[in-house]
Order: C-alpha cells, then structure tokens, then sequence
C-alpha cells in the first residue's frame, strides 16, 4: 500500500458513514491499480465514495488477476461449446472442476499460475502457487493425491536462470514434499522469451467420495464464518492487482514485498484438519484465501450464498498488531481458510483445529439481506452488495489484431535449413538432439521432488503421464499429463492451443488411461498489447474447439497475462492439463523397451513437418514456419487404440511422440528400460524426416511377438496406420543402414546436460 | 487410499489378535503414517494409529516412527517430537526391549531422543534427493532385519534433505566393532553420510534408525521393488519369537 494510503488510513478511520460525509476526499485508486472509469463505477454502485477499506476490496478484486477482466469474453466459449459430458460434477466457476471416475469417486484438478511472484523470489514464489493450488483443491471437499509443475524458464545457460530455476524447484520441492503430496509430472521447457518472464504453473488433483462435494457459498442466516489455518500478516498486501496484473518494469520500486511466504506445515494442518471437518459433516460452504485474501473470501462466500454477511475484523488473529483494516483485507497471508458453520457445530469444528494447533476465530455470521458488512472495533468501514465485488466486476472488449510480423514468421519455412546428408551428420544430429537443455534428461530437477508419499503413484515423470491409484481394493485410478508449446503457438496461435490439447491428450492415452476433461493455465503478454490479445483470443477459440472435438470438456483453470518484459512478450504458452481414468493401474503402460525381442511399431503418419521442432532450435536456433497439422480424429483414434493395447495386454510399452520426433522418443524409451533397439526407416521415407519430423497423432509401442498378430488385427480393424519399425534389442539404438549409437553414449549425452548447468 | 482424516485413517482399530499389533505414530507433520500402515498390513501384522499428544501406544508390541517433518522440523529435524508424550512412552518400552523402526524422520526422532547415537544433517549436495537407492544389508540379526541375509542387496527408495550421518569417530568405530551398522549405501552416497551409513541399531537390536523408505517398496506397483517388506516380516516374526 502506497504511504499516501497509509496515512489517510492511520489519522481516522475512514468509516461508511465518514465517506459520506466526506464526499470529496481523493483516494488513491490509481496507485491501487483502478483504472478511471471503473473507480467512476464503484462510485455509482455506492452511490458515495468508497472507504480505504471498500476501495481495497474493489481494487484487488477487480484486478486482471481476479476478475479475468480482459479475458472473460473469450473464456466463455469453453462453457459455450463445452462437449457433453457426463463425467462433469461440478463445472467452471467453481474452485475447481469435479469430474466424475466411477465406482462413487469423484475427483478434481486444476492448474493455475504463479509466475510473476516466481520471478521476484523464486523460492516463495513457486512454494506459494503450490499452497494456493492445493487449497483450492481441498476447499472442493477433496484429499489431494499429488501435484505436478509445468515449468518455462530463460535459456539454460544464461545465469539468471542460475537464479531462478534452482530457487523455484527447491520452492516446489520444500513446500510439495513437505506436505506429502508427490510429484508426478510436468514440464522443465527453456526458451530466451521466458527469460524475464519464467513460467511456473503448479496442477494439483484430489480425490473425494461423490456425497463428500463442498461448495463456496455461505447460507443460512446465523451460520457462522470461522477463520481458521495462519495469522494474518503484513505479506503478499496487494499481491494480485499489483504483481500479477502489470508488466514488470525496472523503473518502478522493488515488488518483492509483494510476494508472500509460505509454511507448508502449517498448510498440511490445514489439510488435515480440513478434511476431518468434513468428514463430520461440519462445514456448510468453504473458501481458501488466495489471491486478494480476505477480500476475496468473504465477498465470494457471501456473493455465491444468499448475500448477506457479517464481519467484525478486529476479531481476526494478526501476526502484526499495527495492520490497518485495509491492509488485512488485502493481505494474502498464505495457509489460511474461511468455513461457514452452523452455530450448534462451531464448538466441534473449533475442537477440530484445536487437535491439529491450527488458530480458529469466528470471525463473523450469515445475515439476512444482501449486503457484505465489516466491520472495524464497532464501526462499519464497509459496507457493499457483495456481488459487485466478487462477479460483477469490468469487461473488457480489449482490442486485438493479428499481428504483421505473423505473415512473414509462417512465411520462414525450415525447409530452407540446412539438413544432415549422411548417417555420420544424422548420429550427430541425434546427439545435439537428445542432449539439448529441452530434450535432455530432467532428473537433476525431479529427483527434488518426492513421487512416492502416499504410496499409490503408480507412474511418475519421465512417463508421459502420472497415475495415481485411488482404490488399492478395485485398482481404479487416475493419470495426467500436462502439455503446452510455445513455440507451436507463437507461429500459429489457434492451432498451438489444439496442439497442447493433442499432446496432453495422447500422453494420458499412451499410459492406458482413458481422458475425460481438461484444464488449462493460459500464459500470455499483456492484454494491452493488442497483437498478444490475438494470440489469446485465437487460442482460447483453437482449445475450446479442440476439446468439443475430442469430447474434453474445460472443468477450470487459471489465466496470467501481463507475462511481458518492456515491449516483450512470452511466446503464447497454453498449458493444457488432461485427467483420464483406469479402470485397473495394473493394466498401465509405461514407456521403458525394457525387454529383448519386442517388436517396435510406429502408429499415424510421418510427414515432412519441421515448424517449430526441436530439431530447428537445436540445430538452427530457428522458430518458423507452421506448426505440425492437427488432426483431432487421428488423436482419437490413436487414443482408442493405445487404451484397448493397454486393457487387453497387447503392448508392454507405449511412448508419445511430441517435440524431437521420432528419435527422441525412441531414445528415452530405451534409456529407461536398459536395452537397445535396431530401427529400419521404411520404404521410401527420407531417413532425416523419419527421424526428427513432429508430425502429430504417433506414438512407439513395443508390442511382444506372441500378441503380433493381435495387435496388427486390431489398428487394421480401426484403420490407424500401425508401421513395424524394428526390435528391442542388443545395447545401442541402431538406424539400419545410417548411424549406431552406444546407450552409454546415448545416456552420458542425455543426463550430463542439466547437472553440467545448473549443479 | 483413505479419502478420510489423517491420523490413522487406514488403521486397524485394535482389538486384534495380540501378537502382530504394530503402531504408527503420526505426529502433526507425518506424511508416510499411511505407508507404513499398509506396509505392516501387507506383511501381516496388524497397524494402529498412535497420536503425537497421547501417552498412551495401546498395548501395542512394536513402533513405527513413520517418515515426514514432524512439527514442521524448523529447528531441527526430530528436535521438537522428541518431546511429545508418546515419544516418552516410547522411549520407556524401547529400552525395555520393544522394537521401535524409526524411517527417515523417525531417524531423525530416534537420535534426538538418544535411543540411537549420531545426528542427521542436511545432505552434503544441500539438495532434496529423491531416487531408487541401493543397500546392503549389514547386520541380519535385527528385530527389523531377521528376514534378510548379511551382504543381502536390496533397492528400496530414499528421498531426504536432511539425511547425513554424523557421529565421533569414536562412536563410528564403535558401531562398526558392535556390528551395530545395519545398512550401508552402495554405490554413489545420497547424502554424505560418514562411512556410508544408511541405517544403524542399538546394544539389543530392537531400535533401528534407517533414512531410506523400506515402506515405499512393498508392492510392484507403487515401488522400485518389494524389497522392503522384509523389515515389517522381520519385526513380526521377532515378537513371535520373543512371546
């Protein structure tokens, strides 16, 4: 809060009836981020000037970061061509979507952003998106099973991403491993538009009986609100509307105070002590308090419930005495929650927290009417329908153009590159290849992160997906992937967005598991930037008509603009987020050729589609061209295909080909399970295409003799091309004709990478 | 999987069959209590869930102190849990001849409670290491180990960030003429631990101290391999030898 706010605040308070008697006094809305006219705006729903403390609560929640201002008209389409589904619980809007997996479970999952605050602290700030994003998880009703971190940093050997990416995974791994949830996937990608801008999305899912479902709203005149979990602290003040909803800018004073600080064990009290008041059926409505605190819960709860509310914060635990009342509604103290409890259950619930030391206050009631009154020591500072906070915030038709320089990017084919002629070049192509900071082994970073708590992580990275047991009795279960590339949306923004969609898709696929619903962290540059809003737009058009295709609907997600240094911009980075279901984990497929003899099948298509692929960065540093076709039958298809293999025990290993093609894939695959492979590129297929096109819809499965014919039988019935490339064996990965590679070259080249740059 | 509340939520309720009853502490910050129920379920016995804040262990003949960073583990790993009214109970039997297996964490409790010489401290590499680790089996004679063979190598999975075995010389001279070092590490050293120590025992042999995660390697699924289940088979047999 800017010192002009602060002394307004400390000489008087400025109360509701003091606003109206001091109709001309100037406050700070603009340091507080408002803009204009909606300050203007504020002003007519009150029908007076607003307090220090109502202009707090507009301000935070009428942030880009909140109220999704910029980004609400073109979110809509993924509720308006949502896919019917069955499997929906509870859709958009609600903390996070719940997706029905059979047998009475239920689960939840969402991906959500804290990139800004990544980059001011590291550390805080990716330990913080964790915290935020299980909350949001448990404040559905459910126990979370784990997380997963889709990562994008600056080049892997600038030195600021010496600073960055280590303090952002000891974040992920000081607070994820300290709450007992494992870590079973996500994405480290490097690229220099991320460099003044590191991505750090965290995806958390849980897992909750259908009847156990816990909404956000607070109903039932005389229920209480019980603030319970951390002290509310001089922290995060302001974190949303000023962090994550402006570029950054060297001129202005340090943000770092703005990033708030977590302590995980106090979250996995929370948790656990969450889930047991639950449990006894305790809590009417529930919220966590994230982005814009207390301002946000309360006026949510009070929003999405009958819309009248109480709250008398003097009554609020502080860890600072000297906060002023503006200060703890915007405060985004980290580890806390709001419950609403009927009156005759408060003394349990409080006994509750009492067991697990988590601080516990009534802090207000459900009132009749509609209004949101707090108060401060007796007097009212605010005093507002609570909808006009919560919901009813600006939107904005923000202007947006393609933009010029898109003609002459697509224009850039690869095709002009310069390619390997020889199987000498192409061995060292492959080489390059596999051990490019994108493509090189990734365990430096994920051996940080404990997949194995809980013990029903059935897979974890570098499998395509995680799966996670959810009934030890039956062997139900759940997989995820997470997928999103940039450079794929940079030279075709719609299509980038079906692309990550595609991939995350097929990853889920390829473990066996069946894919039901999506969701999604939107990572653009600023809305202000009409070229960035057309990659927006377009790529909320390509993914919600991607997932009506495939029949996956958006159950939530999280949207960061402003993801811009100066004049510029990350590459647009849709990050997609599948969740499938398995029957039987033990029927998974994982990715290692960890047997003699098996027979390599290539299932789709291979065509010339170099756009955008990991061979033109690695070996050209270019990014032009289109991105592979998309074909979202074929992925269907594909899916269909690698889930039966799967249920009916047909392959014993399935690998996704995405970024470095066939060759990447093939090599990973072979790493993992210790053995080599001899590989014959077909007829008439250009060797350097087979091997590093990107072509979509493919994956490697190793298939054992015995259920040949089965399997050849059943992509024939289906119709999806299924090509015998060659056999799992000896302990090199040879392409006939061309190269032969040690795997202990192979492995040295592929895991020396990362540690070399960043131990 | 237990939806459910967390102390004990997957736990027998008691009122078993006698011999076999084998309790899990769970204190605030434990996070592999659940594990290591379904670990003494898988290898026969019968887990109750035990709470930090209850003197009281419920007649059970054995003690788990289950991986996590108990009370937040900001002053020192084990520091604080040390104290909690359990612990004493469990301090009182285990010198009684009980067996009590401390994972990780519960390492950690055991030393601060001097149940165990040594310390644990933060891993040479200052980072958190999580990986399938290689182990030899260094002393079979063990309330926790009677199932394996000496020399016996097994892979069972360590993750930690404070797992770094440090004692005198003189005390580490002493544990390796007592026979009283029960695991070592093979291979590359997760965390700097003096003479690659993974896991060490008191004078009678019923408290055992080890960082790796035998309870995460019960069942093919979950786990790098089923290797570690003989430390719950072991400590079962051992009470019905003893009964």
């Amino acid at each position: 809060m800017s010192e002009r706010s602060e002394r307004t605040v400390m000489h008087s308070l400025d109360t509701v009836k003091h606003a109206e008697q001091t109709p001309d006094t100037q406050l700070p809305w603009a340091e507080l981020g408002l803009k204009e006219d909606e300050y203007g705006r504020i002003r007519e729903i009150l029908g007076r000037r607003p307090t220090g403390a109502e202009l707090a609560m507009y301000s935070v929640m009428w942030s880009e970061h909140c109220s999704y201002k910029s980004s609400k008209v073109h979110l809509k389409q993924f509720s308006e061509k949502a896919p019917q589904s069955d499997a929906m619980l509870v859709g958009i809007g609600e903390q996070a979507g719940v997706v029905d997996v059979g047998q009475g479970y239920a689960v939840t999952f969402k991906v959500e952003s804290h990139n800004h605050p990544s980059y001011v602290e590291p550390h805080q700030g990716a330990a913080t998106g964790i915290g935020g994003i299980v909350r949001d998880i448990i404040a559905m009703g459910a126990r979370p099973v784990a997380v997963m971190d889709p990562l994008r940093f600056g080049a892997a050997d600038h030195p600021d991403t010496r600073r960055v990416l280590p303090g952002v995974v000891s974040g992920i791994g000081g607070y994820g491993n300290c709450l007992g949830l494992p870590n079973i996937g996500g994405e480290v990608v490097f690229d220099s538009c991320y460099q003044g801008n590191p991505l750090v999305n965290a995806l958390c899912v849980g897992v909750m009986r259908h009847e156990d479902i816990h909404l956000a709203k607070a109903s039932g005149t005389g229920n209480k609100v019980v603030l319970y979990g951390a002290r509310t602290g001089g922290d995060g003040i302001g974190g949303a509307s000023i962090l994550a909803s402006e570029t950054f800018d060297d001129t202005k004073p340090s943000k770092r105070p703005a990033v708030q600080v977590g302590d995980p064990f106090q979250e996995k009290l929370l948790i656990e002590c969450t889930l047991e008041a639950f449990q006894e059926r305790l809590v009417v409505g529930i919220q966590d308090l994230g982005a814009a605190g207390l301002s946000c819960a309360t006026s949510e709860l009070a929003s999405n419930g009958s819309g009248g509310m109480r709250v008398e914060l003097d009554s609020v635990p502080l860890r600072d005495s000297s906060l002023s009342p503006e200060e703890i509604l915007m405060s985004e103290s980290q580890e806390r929650m709001c419950a609403v409890v009927e009156p005759e259950k408060v003394e349990r619930f409080l006994a509750i927290c009492e067991k697990w030391d988590v601080t516990a206050t009534v802090i207000g009631e459900v009132t009749d009417g509609d209004r949101l009154g707090i108060f401060w020591h007796g007097e009212q500072i605010v005093d507002v329908p609570p909808r006009t906070v919560a919901h009813d915030g600006p939107v904005l038709q923000r202007p947006y153009a393609r933009p010029d320089w898109q003609d002459a990017l697509q224009a850039d084919d690869p095709a002009r590159l310069p390619r390997p002629a020889d199987g000498d070049e192409l061995r060292a192509a492959v080489l390059a290849l596999v051990g490019s900071p994108n493509q090189a082994d990734k365990s430096w970073i994920t051996d940080q992160y404990d997949r194995y708590v809980l013990g029903d992580t059935v897979l974890a990275q570098p499998e395509d997906g995680g799966m996670i047991r959810i009934d030890a009795e039956t062997g139900l279960g759940v997989a995820l992937a997470t997928d999103g590339n940039g450079r794929y949306a940079k030279l075709d923004p719609y299509a980038g967005a079906q692309l990550a969609l595609a991939e995350s898709y097929r990853n889920v696929a390829t473990t066996g598991a069946r894919p039901l619903a999506v969701t999604d962290c939107l990572n653009f540059g600023s809305p202000e930037d009409p070229a960035a809003m057309w990659q927006f737009a377009e790529a909320c058009r390509g993914l919600a008509d991607a997932c009506r295709t495939l029949g996956t609907p958006v159950t939530g997600g999280n949207v960061s603009l402003y993801n811009q240094t100066g004049d510029v911009a990350v590459h647009p980075t849709p990050v997609v987020g599948v969740l499938g279901v398995i029957d039987d984990v033990a029927r998974r497929t994982p990715m290692a050729f960890a047997d003699e003899g098996h027979l390599v099948y290539l299932l789709g298509d291979t065509r010339e589609e170099l756009g955008g692929s990991a061979w033109s960065q690695v070996a050209h540093g270019h990014l032009g061209g289109r991105p592979p076709a998309v074909d979202l039958e074929r992925e269907r298809l594909l899916g269909e295909v690698l889930v039966a293999a799967s249920r009916d025990g047909m392959a014993d290993a399935a690998h996704d080909l995405s970024d470095g093609g066939l060759i990447q894939a093939l090599t990973e695959s072979c790493l993992k399970g210790g053995r080599g492979a001899r590989i014959v590129v077909p007829d008439g297929m250009d060797p350097f295409v087979f091997l590093f096109s990107e072509s979509q819809g493919r994956a490697l499965v190793a298939i054992p003799r015995s259920e040949e014919v089965r399997f050849n039988d059943m992509c024939g019935a289906r119709g999806l091309p299924a090509t015998r490339i060659g056999v799992v064996d000896g302990d090199a990965v040879e392409v006939q004709g061309q190269f032969t590679i040690p795997l202990a070259e192979l492995r040295r080249t592929h895991e020396r990478t990362i540690p070399e740059l960043l131990a | 999987m237990s939806v459910g509340t967390g102390a004990g939520g997957d736990a027998g309720t008691g009122g078993g069959s006698g011999l076999g009853r084998i309790g899990v502490v769970t204190f605030p910050g434990s996070l592999d209590d659940r594990d290591a129920q379904r670990a003494i379920r898988l290898a026969g016995g019968e887990p109750v869930a035990l709470w930090h804040r209850d003197k009281d262990i419920r007649q059970v003949d054995a003690v788990v102190l289950p991986g996590g960073f108990s009370y937040g583990d900001y002053l020192r790993c084990g520091a604080i849990a040390r104290f909690s009214p359990v612990m004493g109970t469990v301090v009182e039997q285990a010198r009684l001849g009980m067996p009590v297996l401390g994972i990780c964490n519960g390492f950690q409790v055991l030393c601060e409670s001097h149940l165990l010489p040594g310390a644990l401290t933060r891993n040479d590499h200052l980072h958190f290491v999580c990986r399938d680790q290689r182990l030899r089996i260094e002393n079979a004679n063990t309330a926790w180990t009677g199932d394996y063979t000496e020399g016996q190598e097994i892979t069972v999975p360590l993750k930690n960030n404070e797992g770094g075995f440090v004692a005198s010389e003189h005390t580490l001279d002493a544990l390796e003429a007592e026979g009283r070092v029960v695991l070592r590490y093979v291979g590359r050293n997760p965390n700097g631990s003096r003479r690659d120590i993974a896991g060490i025992t008191n004078e009678a042999g019923n408290v055992v101290g080890l960082m790796p995660h035998p309870e995460h390697a019960v069942e093919a699924l979950t786990g790098p391999t089923t290797e570690g289940l003989g430390f719950f088979t072991s400590a079962l047999k051992s009470l019905v030898a003893a009964s």
